[in-house]
């Protein structure tokens, strides 16, 4: 019978989906934003400035830090899932990471719109 | 599943194949970025909120350490996404033989640190 935990992976196949998906979603903004970066005239503050000043970059940086927190999260939680074997800490660990990454995902848009 | 079986987990003298290498390179360096991340998101708010902390931004840059360590994430994310995009290719079942397995490895190890010293060479 297979054993199953509360701190496991329960939804193995979604997650497989979405850590794909993610990357994929993380690769094309990469060449989107060295295709910019290249595009830009100058390196010095004000054009480094207006490369995050339309909207669409804003949101398109957006999408690829949030997909950058749930790719990072399943990573993170495979690493605890295959080397940390007490459930409580296992646990413990989830609920930091989850917490980090919303965290990180408000800070990068307040950093974004600061622009 | 109680049977005894031979363990042999010596890390030291294990002789990983190439894939095996690049696959542990893949799970470290995807850990390394994610303990980066708060050094990451500071930079960049560093280098956006205004032109004084853009310079001190700047400051801080022109320290060769830092330079270093923003040199070694850029490999981690690197040779994340190369890694990625074989590991996308390999779930499509294209190049699962040893051999191509093996090539693809090495380019998985060429590609990202040539695109790092390039990188690095334009940063420096």
């Amino acid at each position: 019978m297979v054993n199953r935990e509360v701190v496991g992976a329960h939804y193995g196949l979604r997650d497989w989906l979405a850590q794909r998906v993610t990357a994929i979603v993380m690769a094309l903004y990469t060449l989107l934003f060295l295709v910019t970066l290249i595009a830009a005239p100058k390196t010095d503050f004000s054009s480094w400035r207006l490369l995050f000043a339309p909207q669409w970059m804003k949101l398109a940086t957006l999408v690829f830090l949030v997909s950058l927190y749930l790719h990072a999260w399943i990573g993170v939680r495979n690493i605890f899932m295959d080397y940390i074997k007490s459930s409580v800490l296992r646990l413990v660990l989830y609920v930091l990471a989850i917490a980090w990454l919303v965290a990180c995902s408000g800070w990068s848009v307040q950093i974004l719109w600061s622009v | 599943m109680d049977k005894a079986r031979p363990m042999h987990l010596n890390l030291l003298q294990i002789r990983l194949p190439l894939p095996g290498v690049i696959s542990i390179m893949h799970r470290v360096s995807g850990a390394a970025l994610f303990l980066a991340l708060p050094l990451l998101l500071w930079w960049l708010q560093q280098s956006l909120l205004s032109s004084d902390t853009f310079t001190a931004f700047e400051a801080m840059f022109s320290q060769w350490f830092v330079k270093l360590l923003m040199i070694g994430l850029l490999w981690g994310y690197l040779h994340h996404l190369c890694a990625g995009i074989r590991h996308l290719v390999l779930d499509l079942d294209v190049g699962t033989e040893l051999a191509t397995a093996r090539l693809g490895s090495w380019l998985v190890l060429g590609i990202s640190l040539t695109l790092t010293v390039a990188a690095g060479a334009l940063l420096w």
